[in-house]
């Protein structure tokens, strides 16, 4: 066991899986950089955040492709190189370019096992980053993972530490399912405890981040350390907080949710994407379904507006959900 | 060029199977047996024959929404095809995808593609694959002089030039786009430009030719399996149909639509050219003919016949396994 960052988690989850297996292949945009450059320089780059450096030393550039700025050829060609055989893990650098090339995660990848009649096997990976925090304003700064949710085929994953992200990654690589991988750049710094070895976290599990008896938190990726900031200060007060990190919004551990909800009958979900038809409103629409009758307060979403992200950091600091607003959440339904 | 009577005969069954099979839904659409939308391949059987007569299982292909000729052409059973079109347990896609997403992964066939310029990203990772594993296969993308104006088919020629991908690109230009005309909706007429402009080989051949086709892919897979990379035949084929089965196509002259099938029947050229060579006569084809008729009989009964899809079939696939 040693202490790794966020970043080098999953550097090593890449990295072990491309040993383990010699269909896994890394496609994407300056994944290795410095093809055609005149410094001679090969991993020039090691990917934009360098989560990806070391890899082409290791693995040459058959298997660590750098690509041209073409998003829909990136999703599409490992798409296509999933369906016959290979095990790719595509680079979305920032989530927010979904919106050039949704078509062939959504419409194509995602839907080859049902509409081929379950003669098809997409064992795709895309990675890409989430979340705001670097004044990268509107266009690199969104969480649309709840898009992806929606999506049926999609497996979505989101981890919110080292540890989680090292064995959520190497689950997503050994999965047949086409799976989105988002990585909230925030917490590529962060370290924790990491195995060495090789070892999977399965899809579907929450993880118990603290335990608690007087209001449950669901928060996700980034916002999961921010609940954890309100719980600690709940705690003085007198109120124990159950928090949970589904970690995967699909499949999502329905169960572990209405479980806890059972015991505290108050809720509480943080999420840092926007708020309408989001993954806030997912789980409040769960807890409201089917488990209305332990509730013993009205359910609370602290999510950011329905805005874009801001560039000034004021204004950013304004969007991103705060242990300030969870505070005054759960104290409102806990009062 | 010379072929064997075994390629001319075998070349000739699959356009006679495509012809007479989608002469044959469009009756079955029209009377209501067949649900949904249906876009049908008459006039452009060479481009999808002449194409895959260079192909075997291994290698792949990728289609558009006009994909039973392809689907034929790569060699799916006419049985599957026609039940999956019903909508029935027994489809190719156990009735699940329908005459816009039909797919046979067991002949490499990766799919019909109901999104214009869908399929070309797909296939160049068809061509990685066959690369990265170096099987010498390689990956066809059928695409459309309507698709040709997609950015995903430019984002894929440019990606199988900068990797030296075993991919071919296929446009195959039947003058509209629905029922916009490619000479309005394209800002070049020659297609196959547009694609030696990416850096690789590009030629516009006469589509309703087999043998201009024949010809043309075939320098293209053998350049492709050799490594030396994609190339982009524009194949120039008539419509002798509308956009859709049903489709009034108001949109252009009756004259200019019998004149299509009068000077431009791929099947009819063929069979001129082979009995002027004095390689068959007309009672061979007649024999063809007949073998077809009788294929495409047995699989509107088989169709007919198979079971509905069970309700459970509504949940099942989406995931291998969702966990």
């Amino acid at each position: 066991m040693t202490k790794k960052s966020f970043r080098e988690a999953i550097n090593e989850a890449l990295s072990q899986e491309m040993e383990r297996c010699p269909d896994v292949v890394i496609i994407g945009e300056d994944v290795a950089g410095g093809e055609g450059g005149s410094s001679g320089v090969e991993d020039a780059f090691g990917g934009v955040m360098g989560v990806t450096k070391g890899l082409l030393p290791r693995f040459g550039r058959d298997r660590v492709i750098d690509t041209p700025i073409s998003e829909s050829a990136i999703m599409g060609m490992a798409a296509g190189a999933a369906m016959t055989g290979l095990r790719p893990v595509a680079e979305l650098m920032f989530s927010d370019f979904l919106g050039v090339c949704f078509d062939q995660i959504y419409n194509q990848a995602a839907k080859f096992r049902y509409m081929f009649g379950g003669h098809a096997r997409t064992p795709l990976v895309v990675r890409s980053m989430i979340g705001a925090g670097f004044s990268a304003a509107a266009q690199h700064s969104q969480s649309p993972y709840s898009i992806f949710t929606h999506v049926p085929g999609l497996k979505v994953v989101i981890p919110s530490n080292a540890y989680d992200a090292k064995g959520l990654l190497a689950q997503a690589i050994r999965d047949d399912d086409p799976v989105v991988f988002f990585e909230h750049k925030m917490l590529y710094e962060m370290i924790d405890e990491v195995p060495d070895e090789s070892y999977v976290i399965p899809f579907g599990e929450a993880n118990f981040v603290r335990e608690g008896d007087d209001v449950t938190i669901v928060a996700f990726a980034r916002m999961v350390h921010i609940a954890a900031e309100a719980a600690d200060i709940l705690e003085k007060d007198g109120i124990s907080v159950d928090l949970i990190d589904p970690r995967t919004t699909s499949p999502l551990d329905e169960e572990s949710i209405l479980e806890s909800v059972g015991r505290t009958g108050r809720l509480v979900v943080v999420d840092e994407g926007n708020p309408r038809c989001g993954l806030a409103t997912d789980i409040a629409a769960l807890v409201a379904e089917k488990a209305f009758h332990s509730l013993k307060a009205p359910i609370r979403m602290v999510t950011a507006p329905h805005t874009p992200v801001p560039f000034a950091p004021i204004l950013e600091a304004a969007y991103i959900p705060s242990a300030a607003k969870v505070l005054a959440a759960v104290r409102e339904i806990c009062a | 060029m010379q072929l064997s009577r075994n390629i001319l005969s075998d070349a000739y069954l699959r356009m006679q199977r495509i012809r007479t099979f989608e002469e044959r839904i469009i009756l079955e659409f029209s009377s209501g047996e067949i649900p949904g939308f249906m876009h049908v391949y008459l006039g452009q059987e060479a481009s999808g024959v002449g194409t895959c007569m260079h192909l075997s299982d291994e290698d792949y292909i990728g289609s558009t929404h006009r994909g039973h000729g392809h689907c034929i052409a790569k060699g799916s059973e006419l049985k599957a095809m026609m039940a999956e079109l019903y909508g029935k347990a027994d489809g190719l896609c156990r009735g699940k995808g329908g005459s816009m997403h039909i797919a046979d992964l067991s002949k490499g066939m990766l799919g019909a593609n109901a999104i214009v310029g869908g399929s070309p990203p797909l296939v160049i990772g068809a061509a990685l694959t066959a690369k990265t594993r170096k099987s010498g296969k390689v990956a066809v993308a059928f695409t459309g002089d309507g698709a040709s104006n997609q950015g995903t088919v430019f984002e894929a020629m440019n990606m199988a030039v900068v990797l030296k991908l075993p991919a071919i690109f296929i446009i195959e230009n039947n003058g509209f786009g629905e029922g916009t005309s490619a000479t309005y909706a394209c800002g070049t007429q020659d297609l196959a430009a547009r694609a030696a402009a990416f850096g690789m080989p590009g030629q516009s051949v006469d589509g309703t030719d087999f043998f201009a086709v024949y010809e043309a892919v075939g320098e293209a897979v053998e350049r492709a399996r050799a490594g030396g990379g994609p190339s982009t035949i524009e194949t120039r084929c008539p419509r002798f149909t509308g956009h859709f089965v049903g489709d009034p196509q108001l949109y252009r002259s009756k004259e200019e639509l019998a004149a299509l099938r009068r000077d431009g029947d791929p099947i009819a050229l063929f069979r001129r050219r082979v009995t002027e060579a004095g390689l068959f006569d007309a009672t061979d084809f007649d024999a063809l003919d007949l073998s077809v008729a009788a294929e495409v009989e047995d699989a509107v009964q088989f169709a007919r016949e198979a079971p509905v899809p069970d309700e459970a079939e509504l949940l099942a696939d989406v995931y291998i396994s969702y966990r």
